[in-house]
């Protein structure tokens, strides 16, 4: 719909002749409507997602932000208004007794610290399972490479809470790895391997594996296999050539990689409440909480407040690297 | 490029330090025995054997899949043959791999690495043989000097033009002074009008630092004007070898007669085998044709008489001749004039067409042949070329 | 990398393959046990398959699941798309980095976090203006359109991004108007994105626990929920019966849709060698 239609009020209708006269002429008036609000095809195409982006995503924060600055009530909706009508003024009550309160009690700042580090080290135990996978398959022969992905993503497309159950019933005390473990003679009695951290790591790599392999492979399947000739020939041998060119070449990947994992695994709340421990706190299992269990709204949006200021560095990198690969895309 | 016969054959036969493969007795440089390479049932290279000399720029010519590339591929360690060796200076290259072989290679992709400058790209070959680093910086700025890149030694690849590129690919193999300098394709991905610069380019820095390249092309124009000699590929076989105008004026098949320039084909057999000439009966020229040299072959056998279009006359009137022999007659068809060329496509009386070539004397001739004269088209005794098969 | 470390890294992958399906095949396994002891091998009994069909609650809430599923997948891939469009199309426009970030943010926002922030925000639009009235599938749909189109928006991009854009200005030129273009030439050529993309939404709706859990009402508990709340008590036969089932309907799912592709890829390939075969005797032939 270009601008023309705007002044020719027939012009719509005389080139849909073939929908018939009476679609176009509705048409006509729905064009003529939006054209009045001045949103046009093009207009529309990028008001409708962007309108919608910013009501359901990034005005939800500006409330998060308000209510982490009420107060807890005992009401419907159970905060307090931060704005109120006293003798003919706007009155308004900013409460930071909630930022105070978390970065003064040990839980939370426990808790924070414990999510960055189990979501770091789960990160690079995932990069460190998954850069050899995506490596094989990029490497595999190419009939190969999409049933091998297709295998890799598999489990990704089945329930991930069936999938963190799974784990479970494997790492229970009577379950399938501690009778291998005590059959072939490492161990006498059953380890504790459920509701500890290292269960958690597992929990993580498992299930984000998928979201590690898929940006590596992207990258090492596009890399320009004479570069690792062209190093060859020039005296590199094949494993220095790997640490010189390929690896260097597939950090867009790693970056990726590690950032889908890392960012949602900060924020992880399924893996560490079945798999692990009570003393295993995680910032999200915290938060899930104070929210479900505590009823305390105001408390659980300013630990989400604290969160997300821990994630905007992340996620703006992220947002770069899409970007940057998007343009790599296009050329 | 266009030598005659007679300048070819009046080449000195005594070895010259030019032309080495004429002295049985000068070792060659590069020697590929009996190679062949097969993947599968596919024979990519099919027993080959070749002799290269220090010094030469070598092309191998041929289409996509005649195998040139893969025995390329061999020669730098990529492959292995799946028969027969191959020595470099003496030395069997066998087991030897890719980084631990005196060669280097310039990729068809000039594979440079996009996350290294110039510089750094340049001195990666010398890195790997734990050179000295003041030894790198010197030899580094000398070769960028070589390809005039000096002043660009701190850019990375993306931010350089093509021909850049391929100049930056040119020094990171040139740096290492390699026995051999393989090429791929060198020119393929540069424009015509750059190609045609860079390929003296490159046969100037050939001479200059004097060491052996060897080169794949499919463009038989290149391998003409850069290579002291060349093979020509086919199937993986090697069809002919040699300099360009031995090539050219004497095919030894029609495969290499065709894919070297064009040729004129008369199918016919042999009638007259004498020690001074020969003649044979082509029923498609329309007339006998007499070549002015004895020929190997038994009267009645079927040969190929190949006549390229320059040695061709063209001519409205009947030219005036002592014999019969060598004189077509036909109608013009089609003209593709070039300027300096005109290229006439001729129908014969037996439906084939043939095509001559004369070049523009004058600027404006009143009996000049236009579409569909009939003209008459004559060669000379020595300028027909027989081939068997 | 030569042929022995490649060989290594071929056994990591195949390792890792194990790893990735090894819990997956106990689960199905023990789903056929007759014990109540999970891990103890009682015989071959499909008691628990019985059982989950006469288990009211769970069969209501995949019924939920999926009309919430196939809802909100619809209304992600009409979002998506636009947002695809508007990203690989429109490269210049105000608010386009903005744009840009909120949709790839809900990609990495940990759930917890959405979610908190969408209920809130449908409080206080109930509060402010009356809409939505309560919370109940009406959110939960919300919630996984605005989660899922971001998904869908970056698989139409990439495809978009490939797409030749000449083909679209050839329809222009031959007189089709933009929004035609888009329904006649575009559409279609991306259909592919937007049936993966589709099937990726009502997967990830399926599958959605954390942020429902946030925006649901009372009454409205979707399948993960349930299943959610037994696990928390422990491992139980029946939720390895009913993980089975649906591993089952994925792996088949997933498996045609996958051999579908292969076979019209494969198909497209010989075609288009027979084509060049032809084309090859054709200009052997004139010359």
């Amino acid at each position: 719909m270009s601008g023309r239609d705007h002044h020719k009020p027939f012009g719509l209708a005389r080139s849909g002749g073939i929908e018939g006269l009476s679609d176009a002429a509705a048409m006509h008036v729905v064009t003529q409507w939006l054209n009045r609000l001045g949103l046009r095809g093009r207009g529309l195409v990028i008001g409708i997602p962007y309108f919608w982006y910013l009501l359901f995503f990034l005005i939800p924060f500006v409330f998060v932000l308000k209510i982490a600055l009420s107060e807890a009530a005992y009401s419907v909706p159970p905060f307090t208004d931060l704005t109120e009508w006293a003798e003919g003024a706007l009155k308004i009550t900013l409460n930071l007794a909630n930022f105070d309160y978390i970065f003064s009690d040990s839980l939370y700042v426990t808790a924070y610290l414990n999510s960055v580090r189990i979501a770091a080290i789960s990160t690079l135990l995932t990069l460190l399972v998954g850069y050899p996978m995506a490596y094989a398959i990029a490497r595999a022969e190419r009939s190969w490479r999409a049933p091998l992905l297709m295998l890799v993503i598999l489990p990704f497309w089945t329930s991930f809470l069936i999938r963190v159950y799974a784990w479970m019933s494997l790492l229970q005390d009577n379950g399938l790895v501690n009778s291998v473990l005590m059959n072939i003679g490492i161990i006498d009695s059953p380890i504790r391997i459920l509701n500890t951290d290292f269960a958690v790591f597992l929990g993580i790599v498992y299930s984000y594996l998928p979201f590690m392999i898929l940006p590596l492979y992207s990258t090492l399947e596009k890399m320009d296999l004479s570069l690792l000739e062209a190093a060859e020939d020039l005296g590199c041998r094949p494993f220095k050539a790997f640490w010189r060119i390929t690896l260097p070449l597939s950090l867009p990947g790693i970056i990726a990689g590690c950032l889908l994992v890392f960012i949602p695994a900060v924020g992880e709340f399924v893996i560490p409440e079945l798999l692990g421990g009570p003393d295993t706190l995680m910032i999200g299992k915290v938060l899930w909480q104070e929210f479900f269990s505590n009823r305390d709204w105001p408390v659980a949006s300013a630990v989400a407040i604290a969160l997300l200021l821990l994630l905007v560095i992340p996620i703006m990198i992220f947002q770069h690297v899409q970007a940057k690969q998007q343009e790599a895309e296009k050329r | 490029m266009v030598q005659t016969a007679q300048q070819v054959r009046q080449q000195p036969k005594k070895p010259d330090a030019k032309e080495p493969w004429l002295d049985p007795q000068a070792t060659p440089y590069v020697r590929i025995e009996n190679v062949s390479k097969h993947f599968g049932d596919f024979v990519a290279v099919d027993n080959v054997s070749l002799d290269i000399y220090r010094g030469e720029l070598f092309s191998l010519l041929g289409g996509s899949g005649c195998g040139k590339t893969t025995l390329l591929r061999m020669l730098a360690g990529f492959e292995q043959p799946t028969s027969g060796k191959i020595y470099i200076d003496g030395v069997d290259m066998s087991n030897i791999p890719p980084y631990e072989r005196p060669v280097n290679m310039m990729f068809q992709s000039y594979a440079l690495f996009p996350h290294m400058t110039v510089e750094a790209n340049v001195a990666f070959g010398l890195h790997q043989d734990r050179v000295p680093k003041d030894e790198i910086d010197r030899r580094v700025t000398e070769v960028l000097e070589l390809v005039q890149l000096v002043s660009f030694r701190k850019r990375r690849p993306h931010q350089l033009s093509g021909g850049q590129r391929q100049r930056v690919a040119l020094a990171r193999a040139l740096v290492k002074r390699p026995k051999l300098l393989l090429l791929d394709e060198p020119l393929g991905a540069l424009d015509r009008k750059l190609r045609e610069k860079t390929q003296f380019e490159l046969v100037n820095i050939q001479e200059e630092v004097g060491i052996t390249f060897v080169m794949v092309t499919h463009d038989q124009e290149e391998a003409m004007t850069m290579s002291t000699r060349f093979s020509v590929m086919n199937a993986g076989k090697i069809v002919q070898t040699g300099t360009p105008a031995e090539v050219y004026e004497y095919p030894n098949t029609r495969f290499s007669a065709e894919f070297i320039g064009s040729i004129n084909l008369f199918e016919g057999h042999m009638v007259i085998d004498e020690a001074d000439h020969a003649v044979i009966e082509a029923p498609e020229a329309g007339c006998q044709i007499m070549i002015s040299h004895g020929i190997t072959g038994t009267v009645g056998s079927r040969v190929w008489v190949g006549v390229r279009p320059e040695k061709m006359k063209i001519s409205k009137a009947v030219p005036a001749l002592e014999n019969e022999y060598n004189l077509l007659s036909g109608k013009v068809i089609e003209i593709a004039y070039l300027g300096d060329i005109s290229i006439f496509h001729v129908t014969l009386k037996s439906g084939k067409n043939i095509r001559v070539t004369a070049p523009n004397v004058s600027r404006y001739s009143v009996d000049s042949i236009t579409w569909g004269d009939e003209v008459w088209v004559h060669w000379n005794a020595d300028a027909g070329v027989v081939l068997y098969t | 990398m030569n042929a022995r470390g490649l060989g290594l890294v071929f056994l990591w992958l195949w390792a890792g393959l194990v790893f990735l399906y090894l819990p997956i095949v106990t689960l199905i396994f023990y789903s056929f046990n007759d014990s109540k002891l999970v891990a103890v091998w009682g015989g071959f009994s499909t008691r628990w398959y019985g059982e989950l069909m006469h288990n009211g609650q769970v069969l209501d809430a995949a019924l939920l699941s999926l009309e919430i599923a196939v809802i909100s997948a619809c209304g992600a891939v009409v979002l998506g798309t636009l947002a695809g469009v508007t990203l690989s199309r429109f490269p210049v426009f105000r608010g386009r980095v903005m744009f840009s970030g909120l949709i790839s943010a809900p990609l990495v926002m940990p759930e917890v976090i959405s979610g908190l922030s969408m209920l809130l925000l449908f409080v206080s639009m109930e509060q402010l203006v009356g809409w939505p009235k309560g919370r109940g599938m009406l959110t939960i749909i919300l919630t996984h359109i605005t989660i899922s189109a971001a998904y869908v928006s970056v698989i139409v991009q990439s495809r978009l991004v490939s797409l030749d854009a000449s083909i679209e200005e050839a329809a222009m030129d031959l007189g089709a108007r933009p929004t035609r273009v888009f329904m006649r030439i575009t559409l279609p050529i991306i259909a592919p994105a937007l049936v993966s993309g589709w099937l990726l939404s009502f997967t990830l709706s399926v599958d959605d626990l954390v942020s429902s859990s946030f925006v649901t009402g009372p009454g409205a508990s979707t399948l993960p929920m349930v299943i959610f709340s037994k696990v928390r008590l422990g491992v139980s036969p029946d939720i390895n019966a009913l993980a089975t089932i649906i591993v089952l309907i994925v792996t088949v799912g997933v498996i045609s849709g996958g051999w579908y592709m292969v076979r019209s890829e494969k198909r497209r390939e010989l075609e288009e060698r027979m084509a060049y075969a032809e084309g090859e005797k054709e200009n052997t032939g004139m010359v």
